[in-house]
């Protein structure tokens, strides 16, 4: 039996603030539309918006991908880009290497991946310099849904 | 009044099935189906945008007329403050007096309650900080009760972020039955309370508050025509009016905020503005907001789809109102009497129901099928030409592959693709019709040749 899931593909560029958080807004109503539980969505929604401002803010170009099953609902940020020079230090709440200019447009606050860390369940960044970043994130249902999943 | 779902409904007759109303819908509730628009009721959150797009006036909302009131043997009026606004620059004390003469027989301003309700909003909020810290924030006002039920259908989540004063309307229904019914030895059958209202989601809410709190709701369009005339009459007929600036600026966007004076606040009004202020909420990028003032209507209550002055020229009359009869400082007399009220009945503003969400935007209540769902839909929407036109009767085109999915529209209802298959038809009737019978001769119809390119007529 095929595996029923829903898998979308929002590309993402790279320095285009105006377009900036559209990926995350679409994730966003797909999970309403699928009648995902609201602090859930939320929670997703929040994080993908996180990894879309990485790629808009530090890379040239990339793509989110939102995967939703019977299990959870996983979120694939991926970029080409200069990658992460220091994972553990891009961990850090308040630490940044976003540019002057664009600190000053009120973004680079050095939250971006502590936040997509308090809010995704699982997380696993892949980073190779010069070449692009990679964030995987997954969200688990809450645990009254998952076993009425087990009972049907 | 009967409870009713909503107060905003179609007249059919006048209807000539355009499609203006369904592209302003915030939540997608309409559709024109049968060269007729329907509203999906369970969608609809009584903004009233329908009301102010149609120009053919199909859409209106249940209403009292003034008839009603014969019904009763005593009459009383709560006039929400936006009505001070609709008759240029005539004294709030003239236009309550005109409401008497209309057949009211006692007056309880909405811009009082307002009041009061401001106290409740700043205690709940003192409240707030204290048991929260910096946590969980901003608080959003019920004071609009469209901004309630977006949030119960679009953003659930922020369902916690709503402060559970009631809003003024409900307030004065309540401090009227409790404060004032009992001194007038009547049977409570026989008061009929009238609220007189800018827009048509307070009726609903009224209606849907559990307990009968009205007995009818008048717009402010209804009546504005007999208050009209009556203000012409030379001669004073005294009335009171007991509300302040603070309670009557409620009535413009701004106002709230400006009464509660809350130090870190904002407002937000027009319903495109108020999804987008909540969007950013729900990203958690206002957290540095203490308390949101959002209203669905342009302007606040005064832009409410039942007024009848322009918005703009009606929040500019609330503000001069409101610095002629003070707007800085709350009247000791209301503090007072909020203190009372609230000594003896320390929950008497709080809205005690749970407001719970209402996910009607989902494809199905079980996720496989819902997954099976959104595939078809985003299927779907790669064929449909993205013009979103309307045409179908449906406001976008990605919601009608919704309602191809839910069985309640097809793939023809979109006439670039019915026009597309009406083409592809065509041409093959030209093929066809341009074969001869082998008597005729077999020079046509040939694979190749100028007038079958695809051989359509070869019959293989």
């Amino acid at each position: 039996m095929a595996e029923t899931r829903v898998l979308l593909e929002f590309p993402v560029e790279g320095g285009n603030f105006p377009a900036a958080g559209e990926a995350a807004s679409k994730v966003k109503k797909t999970l309403q539309k699928l009648g995902i539980d609201s602090d859930l969505t939320r929670r997703v929604s929040i994080a993908t918006y996180e990894a879309e401002m990485n790629i808009v803010i530090h890379a040239e170009y990339g793509k989110i991908t939102l995967q939703v099953d019977a299990e959870g609902i996983w979120v694939r940020a991926e970029d080409r880009g200069k990658g992460i020079p220091d994972i553990d230090q891009a961990m850090l709440e308040g630490f940044s290497t976003a540019p002057e200019r664009i600190r000053e447009m009120g973004f680079g606050a050095g939250m971006g991946l502590p936040n997509i860390k308090k809010c995704a369940d699982q997380l696993e960044i892949k980073t190779k310099l010069n070449v692009g970043t990679t964030v995987d994130m997954g969200f688990y249902y809450p645990a009254k849904s998952k076993s009425e999943k087990r009972t049907t | 009044m009967e409870p009713r779902a909503h107060s905003v409904v179609m007249d059919e007759e006048k209807c000539k099935g355009c499609t203006n109303c369904i592209k302003r819908c915030p939540t997608e509730a309409i559709r024109v189906r049968g060269g007729k628009a329907f509203i999906l009721t369970e969608r609809c959150i009584d903004c009233g945008e329908c009301i102010r797009t149609c120009e053919n006036h199909a859409k209106k909302a249940v209403a009292d007329s003034l008839e009603t009131l014969q019904q009763y043997k005593y009459r009383v009026a709560l006039p929400a403050p936006s009505l001070y606004a609709q008759f240029k620059s005539e004294k709030p004390e003239k236009i309550l007096a005109a409401l008497s003469q209309l057949g009211f027989d006692e007056i309880y301003e909405v811009a009082y309650a307002a009041e009061l309700t401001t106290c409740a909003i700043q205690q709940y909020i003192r409240d707030y900080r204290e048991a929260h810290g910096a946590e969980a924030y901003p608080l959003i006002s019920s004071s609009c009760p469209v901004v309630t039920r977006l949030i119960q259908v679009r953003f659930p989540s922020l369902l916690p972020n709503l402060i559970p004063v009631d809003p003024p309307y409900i307030t004065a229904a309540k401090f009227f039955l409790r404060q004032r019914l009992p001194a007038l030895n009547l049977s409570r059958e026989q008061v009929g309370v009238f609220f007189i209202t800018p827009c048509p989601a307070k009726i609903t809410d009224l209606n849907n508050y559990g307990k009968q709190l009205v007995d009818g709701a008048i717009p402010i369009n209804v009546l504005f025509g007999k208050v009209n005339q009556l203000l012409f009459r030379k001669g004073d007929s005294p009335s009171v009016r007991e509300s302040s600036g603070v309670g009557i600026g409620w009535a413009r966007a701004g106002g709230e905020n400006f009464a509660v004076k809350s130090e870190n606040a904002m407002a937000v009004d027009g319903i495109q503005n108020v999804v987008a202020l909540l969007e950013e909420i729900e990203m958690d990028k206002l957290q540095d907001i203490e308390y949101i003032e959002a209203m669905a209507c342009p302007q606040g209550c005064v832009g409410g789809a039942l007024t009848v002055e322009n918005p703009f020229v009606a929040r500019v009359m609330i503000r001069k109102l409101a610095t002629q009869y003070g707007d800085q400082i709350l009247p000791a007399k209301v503090k007072a009497l909020y203190k009372e009220l609230t000594k003896e009945q320390p929950r008497f503003f709080i809205h005690d129901q749970v407001i719970p969400a209402k996910p009607v935007l989902k494809l199905d209540g079980d996720l496989t099928k819902a997954i099976t769902k959104l595939n078809q839909l985003e299927e779907i929407v790669t064929k449909l030409p993205g013009i979103d036109c309307g045409a179908c009767g449906s406001p976008t085109c990605r919601s009608l592959a919704e309602d191809i999915v839910q069985n309640n529209a097809q793939l023809t209802d979109c006439i670039i693709i019915l026009r597309e298959q009406l083409e592809e038809l065509a041409q093959r009737l030209l093929v066809l019709a341009q074969i001869r019978p082998p008597a005729m001769g077999w020079e046509t119809g040939r694979k190749g040749e100028k007038n079958d390119p695809e051989g359509i007529g070869r019959g293989d």
